[in-house]
């Protein structure tokens, strides 16, 4: 009976350690507020990721009503859960729209959310800062996209491990979970890799459901597959597939100096939970990364790491990590809030034309700008080799920042497409 | 190519006597030489382009002394950092100067020194060609087979030295192979001719990515020829690790769906509680593991590796606990009537998910394997077997035989069967019918969670954990045959076979629906499962 008790003391102990603060921000209750959504998935398959953007806004509103607000009201948050479940975040939109009222939402991560959160959007009038990479493909009047398109992050890591230092690769396996983004970045690549003169059989194409948990197939399938020719892996897995996946690779040996992966959805937080040192040498291609150094970064890293710590933030409270999403969230909300003080209102068409041009001093060292048309931001694109700790050297960049291409040329009739939402 | 964990094993062994071996070696073939390492060296080799570090790397090779070794072993282990433009090798916190040795602060702010994927595999190749003449066999060998798998023309010269003095027929015909790799490359047809023909010999799938490397550039004819016959060669001998290799993972998938299984061939099969919350157990079970290893990593860091031995017994208990209590509080009141028992047991399960988030938090926990878990046993060229699903599976045989046991050489286990077979009865005979329902219910929620300790060393731990499982275990428990353990053992393993087997030929995606499929067609035509067999549920 010792051995039940001592275990449930344990049990009890260990709770009250990680009681995550999974509480939903005060809500003000003075009237004069703006009103902000944000639309996150903090349970689910997707929660891995999203969670902790969900505290980026939190904490960016937070400094922001620190310093007064914005035309002299706070701001005040509303966290809604749509739970990694795709139709839930249209029902969520509508919810923030037509009842709470907000005025701008931050939120999703996969593209399928944001396809889902869209027609809603676009129907009720809304704004929807969108803070992840993605496929392109799109370009929405009541979006603005922080983060990259494919030219800005895809088509250079693909540059990268074609050139000497990354490897030389000949074939190519393209890897990721089954659903609009992979399948359209995969479309672009293989377009791309086929104007460089890649052969298709030297290209395999490979799609997990989400959540997919066991690896091993696909794991010995690149190491036959890289048999061939010297073998790149591009990995568009999403969520927390990823951490079976990079087990898998570690216990089967499979090296970096071999066969290299290159991630576009995997950065500091989603390598908390593994072991990173058999992953030493994978790589990353973001827009940003923690261990970048400038002064800026500096702060942003100061400042999110106190805030974890005063909010308890599970994970974070101990060990505080930055990445790219959260960056491009953080710059996100900020220029939300120049716009609105532009635009001295917070009118969805008034702070959609107030956003053209505005710019940031982002974390990634550079002064980030808001396209005059296309919604997207100007990025500076990183490769990032994983470390034994966790993080990322950065071992490739480019010499400034980098237009987005939402429509890309890779794909037939786009090149027909203007650079500019086209009015419906 | 050594399995991670043996080459990680190794690799601690070199950096700790290698520098003896090397030492030695270079004492006693470059004695003559008289240029050692230089600052101006170590300078060169941690700034600038990687074109430019190779270079430097090359010509301090070609002259190497003990301090290039060290030094080279330094940039191996990321043990470098520079301050402005001074060098320091930094061991546990200790900075030295790579050139004098001398001990030497740590200035504030040295940065580490970057090496890419390129560097990296240079920097593994010189510590390789500097330990071709270490007098330790097992060394020179994985020397050799490092060669053999990335062959530089820059290193030939040391690799015939090397093979004048060597007398260890196995390492020879290794340095012939790799002799030969690097003369694959060769400008004359000949050599290249020969290359090819030997390297039919090394059966790997290094070997085989070298020549389809050089049959994507060979204009020789009969050279071509030669390397496709000797790939076909290399390929024929691959097939039985392939073939073993997929055999292997349908068993690995198998034993985790016995495990998903087993808990539920008592509660759903033996007893008929349609158990919607069996997921959930597992994931409590799962959360325990990380309780524990969370204690561990307190208190007792220094045995953090023997966290699982406590975390098995401790995620049995705390599923096992849970499910008396819901077998107390609410399953007794429904049995006999499974449609309510399912619905309470959803409900419970959304209740379960909903404590842990608000306990853990909604995110997944990170559960670390033990290191003894990590890396493989190689067994061929290109089958190497990965410790945590070699543990799983013979996890789930301890499992499964000690269930076995329980059901039908126990007390307990006699009363369980007499109960579920007929429960008026063993009540006459004076059996405690209740009780014996909360054990067993019981029983199975532990299995449950110990299912749930497994998982967490292969897949995620989250509060929806259960939810990806739950299908799965349905989905054995009713194709073996409800009521029967061996037909849950059967369909286990058939179901991981046939989902790997498919998964290889269709994807992942696509060999999902096929065993649906395959499933929903099987229960139509037979709906009593691989092996029918009376129990309680019949009855009701």
């Amino acid at each position: 009976m010792m051995n039940r008790r001592g275990n449930l003391k344990a049990l009890a102990a260990a709770a009250a350690l990680s009681v995550g603060s999974f509480v939903i921000a005060p809500q003000a209750l003075a009237a004069d507020t703006i009103k902000v959504g944000v639309l996150h998935s903090l349970s689910g398959t997707m929660a891995i990721s999203e969670t902790v953007l969900k505290d980026t806004v939190l904490m960016a509103i937070d400094e922001i009503n620190a310093k007064g607000g914005v035309l002299g009201k706070k701001l005040e948050p509303v966290v809604v859960d749509p739970a990694s479940n795709w139709p839930l975040f249209a029902e969520k939109t509508k919810q923030l729209l037509t009842q709470d009222k907000v005025s701008v939402i931050f939120g999703c991560w996969t593209s399928v959310s944001r396809k889902s959160v869209l027609p809603v959007a676009e129907e009720l009038n809304g704004l929807l800062f969108y803070p992840v990479q993605y496929e392109g493909e799109e370009l929405s009047k009541n979006v603005f996209y922080t983060g990259a398109a494919p030219n800005q992050q895809a088509i250079p890591a693909v540059d990268y491990l074609m050139s000497k230092d990354g490897g030389a690769a000949k074939r190519w396996v393209l890897l990721g979970t089954d659903y609009v983004y992979p399948r359209t970045t995969n479309k672009i690549l293989r377009a791309y890799l086929k104007s460089k003169g890649v052969k298709d059989s030297d290209i395999d194409e490979k799609y997990t459901p989400f959540g997919h948990s066991d690896y091993q197939t696909i794991v010995a399938d690149i190491k036959k597959f890289s048999a061939g020719g010297k073998t790149a892996v591009v990995s568009t897995i999403n969520g927390d597939s990823n951490v079976p996946f990079y087990k898998e690779l570690g216990n089967a040996g499979l090296k970096a100096k071999d066969v290299p992966v290159v991630a576009f959805s995997v950065g500091e937080e989603e390598l908390r939970g593994v072991d990173t040192k058999p992953l030493v040498g994978h790589l990353a291609a973001w827009n940003y990364f923690m261990s970048i150094k400038n002064p800026t970064n500096d702060e942003f890293i100061k400042k999110w790491s106190a805030y974890a710590k005063a909010h308890n933030i599970a994970g974070h409270k101990d060990k505080p990590l930055t990445n790219d999403p959260m960056e491009a969230t953080y710059i996100g909300v900020n220029m939300w809030k120049q716009a609105v003080e532009k635009a001295k209102s917070t009118d969805v068409d008034k702070v959609i034309a107030a956003m053209a041009g505005q710019t940031f001093k982002a974390p990634s060292g550079i002064t980030s700008k808001m396209d005059e048309k296309n919604h997207h931001l100007h990025k500076s694109v990183f490769i990032g080799e994983i470390k034994a700790d966790g993080q990322f050297n950065v071992v490739w960049k480019t010499p400034g920042p980098v237009k987005a291409k939402p429509w890309s040329p890779f794909i037939e009739g786009n090149d027909k497409k203007p650079d500019e939402p086209v009015k419906k | 190519m050594p399995s991670l964990f043996l080459f990680g094993t190794l690799m601690t062994r070199i950096s700790s006597f290698s520098l003896a071996a090397v030492t030695l070696s270079c004492a006693a073939l470059f004695a003559s030489s008289a240029m050692a390492l230089t600052s101006e060296q170590t300078r060169a080799l941690t700034f600038g382009e990687t074109d430019a570090r190779i270079t430097a790397l090359q010509q301090a090779l070609a002259s190497p002394d003990e301090k290039t070794a060290a030094f080279m072993q330094a940039m191996a282990d990321d043990a470098v950092k520079v301050s402005g433009t001074h060098v320091l090798i930094v061991r546990d916190g200790k900075a030295s100067d790579p050139v004098t040795g001398d001990a030497q602060a740590l200035p504030e702010g040295a940065e580490d020194v970057i090496n890419n994927n390129r560097m990296r595999g240079e920097i593994d190749a010189a510590l390789a060609a500097l330990q071709l003449l270490s007098p330790d066999a097992a060394l020179r060998m994985a020397a050799t087979k490092a060669m053999l798998k990335e062959p530089d023309p820059t290193k030939l010269a040391m690799l015939e030295k090397a093979l004048a003095v060597e007398q260890n027929s196995g390492v020879k015909t290794h340095m012939l192979l790799a002799r030969a790799a690097v003369m694959l490359n060769s400008t004359d047809a000949q050599a290249r001719l020969a290359a090819a023909k030997a390297l039919a010999d090394s059966q790997t799938p290094d070997t085989q990515l070298l020549l389809n490397q050089r049959l994507s550039e060979e204009q020789d004819k009969q050279v071509r020829s030669q390397l496709e016959a000797s790939l076909s060669t290399i390929q024929a001998a691959l097939n039985l690790g392939e073939k073993l290799g997929a055999l292997f993972t349908g068993i690995s998938l198998g034993s985790i769906l016995l495990l998903v299984a087993l808990g539920l061939a008592i509660t759903y099969g033996l007893m008929g509680v349609i158990n919607m919350a069996h997921g959930e157990l597992m994931m409590i079970g799962a959360y325990a593991t990380y309780v524990v290893q969370g204690l561990f990593r307190q208190y007792l860091p220094g045995m953090f590796d023997a966290y699982l031995l406590v975390a098995v017994p401790a995620s049995f208990l705390a599923a096992a606990l849970v499910g008396a209590v819901l077998e107390r509080l609410v399953l007794r009141h429904l049995y006999g009537r499974p449609l309510e028992t399912l619905l309470a047991t959803w409900g419970i399960s959304l209740g379960l998910m909903q404590g842990v988030r608000s306990l853990f938090g909604a995110q997944n926990v990170g559960v670390e394997n033990p290191s003894w878990m990590s890396g493989g046993v190689q067994l061929l060229a290109n089958l190497s077997l990965p410790y945590n699903r070699l543990v799983i599976i013979g996890f789930a045989l301890f499992v499964l035989v000690g269930m076995t046991l329980l059901i039908s050489k126990t007390r307990l286990g006699l009363f369980v069967r007499g109960v579920t077979q007929n429960r008026p009865m063993a009540s006459a005979l004076g059996v405690n019918t209740a009780r014996i329902d909360t054990y067993a219910f019981s029983l199975g929620c532990g299995i449950a969670g110990l299912a749930g300790c497994a998982l967490s060393q292969i897949g995620n731990v989250g509060p929806d954990l259960g939810q990806n499982y739950i299908v799965d275990a349905f989905m054995v428990v009713v194709l073996g045959g409800v009521g029967q353990l061996a037909g849950t053992v059967y369909a286990a393993m058939g179901l991981g076979l046939m989902n790997k087997l498919l998964e290889g030929v269709a994807g992942a995606v696509l060999a999902k629906i096929a065993v649906l499929i395959f499933i929903i067609v099987f229960i139509q035509k037979r709906p009593q499962g691989l092996f029918a067999m009376k129990g309680r549920s019949a009855e009701a």
